[in-house]
């Protein structure tokens, strides 16, 4: 008897043993509200402290109403979802959440993309009784390179602490004291920037308040767009094209490329470019060192280290600092594609147009926040002068976008600039997980075996699992390819390589559920995983759309090298394009 | 975002090693980690945590989770001669709340906190099950009933030639 029949709201319906009334009476498509609950489906993330209690039901034969996103169902259960009873219990529920929240809606970042206000307005709050013995929390507003806490807000749902805990396994944040104080933070309320924390910003996607928001960087691009002095040029990742629309109501998975170009052209920036160009040259360079492990390898050289693993998720990039400090030159040296952009941007194009350093504003448009603290690492400075300026997330491209009155629905589609807004399909499939390992494939194999590729769409590589695994045979030499996304799964890998038991020749990982087009500075999911799969999809439909798709054949990049850089991995390619990385883990010392 | 180095005294790094060794290193033993080591150092100080933390394998930051979460834990050393006030039901009715403002008065420190000279510190407590002798108040180990605020100085004077 695996079955169990019950009736929600006067209709039956049979379900699996284990599950929860809620997921029961979605499948009846009864849409019972929650706030602390989410699940994305098919990425295994679920969040169900049953803590908010807006969610509760009434169960007939139970005294007390049941929370149905963690209450399982029973044979013959009979559940009422919307009786006065259970409409009055929310209605205080929420009254009493809001007790102690601040009232600033107006200027807070979330307004309008709230989950808290959303659930005001279906409740119908019109006012708040008993704040008068509600205690506010005085908690000091945290500042950081990526994200901004404030933790006045935090309505205990915890939802970032599981995705920092149990999905990321980074351990920065946990609940602490109780009541009017609880809220959620690293150890001892220490800054974030003191935490192991990664910047991987799924804390701010799942937020269902204000309490986390990014750190927002418009008005230092309104300011820059603004000085007459300064040439602003921009850079835009390639999730961003698959994502923004959705901030413009349209259906997810709709690609404004061509609208997106239009809108930054208008938007006053100089000259309008694609961090995808710098895909290529990532593939350029990653792929080759690849390429150059492998050689080594396969002659028989034992101190070779592999698996090699891809270095352009900024958050990876500070997971590893953090808890594999001891694996630090196993990682690729390729700098992340914001940064080869920027540092290409600020010398061979400087040149180009005769601008000097610190007369050029980069700006770059990421899915991520990481991205934001990634461009103030002091590697990637020239006298204090960053490569890249200010770098931006989607969601804070749509606020410019909106603040000049422009309407992405109606703009036209335009191109990219050139040299840098060249690339190919395998630069844009770097926006989603598994797409780094593709484009690096579709080059190496051709460079290894120097036999042409009949069909370029690797399959195998593809899709959402947590941790994928492939073999692509590399003409006669079979190559062992993993793939990961979230950094617990990514952690699962290391482990491994730790033991010595890895399989692998080369691992690609993205922190983010669905690599980049599930980052942290994209339009909010609202736990809905169908929209990551669907910006997936439009990745993949721009690359099979593309001219060229291979980043070996991209004629801007094949001209960098030949005017510039020399060949991959040359030693200006070396000073300009890779870089190192540092032990930043907790050390116990004694005193 | 740089190194973190955490200075922990040898002799305390290796007590607490041989607590967390005692319940075999297991995340799912970190509140009885948490009661022998505060029983070990009579409070949990941040340096203390981190290395539970290390020890056990689980984030610091669920460590201070629990450490602020249950009020038995704390992470400011105790008085020599700590003074519980019972605030449970029938030491309140009989009046606890007065008892209390007395000590603070008296100490001028609030609940949680420790005299500067660290002889006395004060908590609550919720019942120490002699309710017919309430309000109670605990000093140390020894315990005071049917305690009113006119004798709280008397109390004190107790300890302060000791």
């Amino acid at each position: 008897m695996n079955k169990v029949k019950l009736t929600i709201d006067d209709k039956q319906i049979e379900v699996e043993k284990g599950t929860t009334i809620y997921k029961a009476a979605k499948q009846l498509e009864i849409e019972i509200p929650v706030l602390c609950y989410m699940n994305l489906e098919g990425l295994n993330i679920e969040n169900k402290p049953g803590g908010c209690r807006i969610c509760v039901v009434e169960v007939e034969g139970r005294n007390n109403l049941a929370p149905s996103c963690s209450t399982e169902v029973w044979d013959g259960m009979v559940v009422h979802t919307h009786t006065m009873r259970v409409i009055n219990a929310r209605r205080t529920v929420m009254e009493f959440i809001l007790s102690d929240h601040p009232k600033d809606c107006l200027t807070c970042a979330k307004s309008g993309n709230c989950d808290l206000q959303n659930m005001a307005v279906k409740l119908g709050i019109r006012e708040i009784p008993g704040q008068e013995y509600a205690e506010m929390s005085k908690y000091k507003t945290d500042f950081s390179p990526s994200i901004i806490r404030e933790l006045d807000k935090c309505i205990m749902c915890r939802r970032c602490e599981m995705m920092c805990n149990d999905f990321q396994t980074v351990g920065a944040l946990s609940a602490f004291h109780r009541g009017f104080q609880a809220a959620v933070g690293p150890a001892f309320e220490m800054d974030i920037e003191d935490s192991p924390c990664t910047y991987c910003g799924q804390c701010v996607a799942v937020c269902p308040t204000g309490a986390l928001t990014e750190k927002d960087h418009t008005r230092d691009v309104i300011n820059a767009l603004s000085d007459p002095t300064k040439k602003v040029i921009v850079q835009t990742a390639p999730a961003v094209r698959a994502a923004l629309g959705e901030e413009f109501g349209m259906e997810p998975g709709t690609l404004v490329t061509g609208k997106m170009v239009s809108a930054l052209r208008r938007l006053g920036f100089d000259y309008v470019f694609d961090t995808d160009f710098a895909a290529d040259l990532t593939i350029m360079e990653e792929g080759t060192e690849l390429l150059d492990r492998l050689t080594k390898f396969l002659a028989g050289d034992k101190k070779v280290k592999l698996p090699i693993l891809t270095s352009c998720c900024p958050a990876w990039v500070s997971f590893f600092e953090h808890n594999f400090p001891e694996m630090k030159d196993i990682p690729s040296t390729a700098r992340s594609p914001q940064q080869m952009f920027g540092a290409i941007a600020k010398t061979y194009f400087a040149d180009k147009i005769s601008t000097k350093r610190e007369d050029l504003v980069v700006v770059s448009i990421m899915p991520c926040l990481a991205k934001k603290y990634e461009a103030q690492r002091d590697e990637f400075k020239v006298n204090g002068n960053p490569d890249v300026d200010f770098s931006i997330s989607t969601r804070e491209l749509a606020h410019l976008i909106k603040e000049a009155n422009l309407d992405l629905n109606k703009l036209p589609d335009e191109d990219f600039d050139k040299p840098l807004g060249e690339s190919s399909g395998a630069a844009v499939i770097f926006g989603t997980t598994g797409g780094v390992i593709e484009a690096a494939v579709r080059t190496a194999y051709e460079l290894h075996t120097g036999i042409k590729l009949d069909k370029l769409d690797f399959e195998q590589l593809r899709g959402f699992e947590a941790i994928r695994k492939a073999t692509v045979d590399f003409d006669g030499t079979p190559i062992n390819i993993g793939i990961a996304h979230g950094l617990g799964n990514a952690r699962k890998l290391l482990e491994e390589i730790k033991a010595g038991k890895s399989e692998f020749h080369a691992i690609e990982i993205m922190s983010c559920p669905g690599g980049c087009i599930g980052g942290g500075g994209q339009p909010t999911h609202h736990g809905d995983s169908s929209i990551l799969k669907a910006r997936a999809k439009a990745i993949y439909a721009e690359d099979a759309g593309k001219p060229i798709r291979k980043s070996h054949e991209n004629p801007y990049i094949i001209k960098l090298y030949e005017e510039f850089l020399g060949k991959p991995m040359s030693e200006k390619a070396h000073h300009l394009l890779h870089t190192c990385y540092f032990d930043k883990s907790r050390k116990i010392e004694i005193d | 975002m740089s190194n973190i180095k955490v200075k922990v005294k040898e002799k305390d790094l290796n007590t607490i090693k041989e607590i967390c060794k005692s319940f075999d290193n297991k995340p799912g033993e970190l509140i009885n980690v948490l009661h022998k080591t505060q029983e070990s150092f009579g409070y949990l100080p941040a340096e203390v945590q981190e290395v539970v933390a290390q020890e056990l394998s689980v984030p610091v930051a669920k460590v201070y989770g629990v450490v602020t979460f249950y009020s038995f834990f704390t992470m400011l050393p105790k008085g020599k001669h700590p003074i519980s006030i019972c605030t449970g039901t029938a030491c309140y009715v009989r009046g606890a709340e007065n008892v209390l403002q007395e000590f603070k008065r008296q100490l001028n420190i609030e609940v949680g906190q420790t005299t500067d000279d660290g002889k006395f510190s004060l908590s609550c407590l919720r019942c120490v099950g002699a309710c017919g002798l309430a309000p109670v108040v605990q000093v140390g180990d020894k315990t005071y009933g049917r305690v009113s605020p006119e004798g709280v100085k008397e109390i004190l004077a107790e300890y302060s030639e000791k």
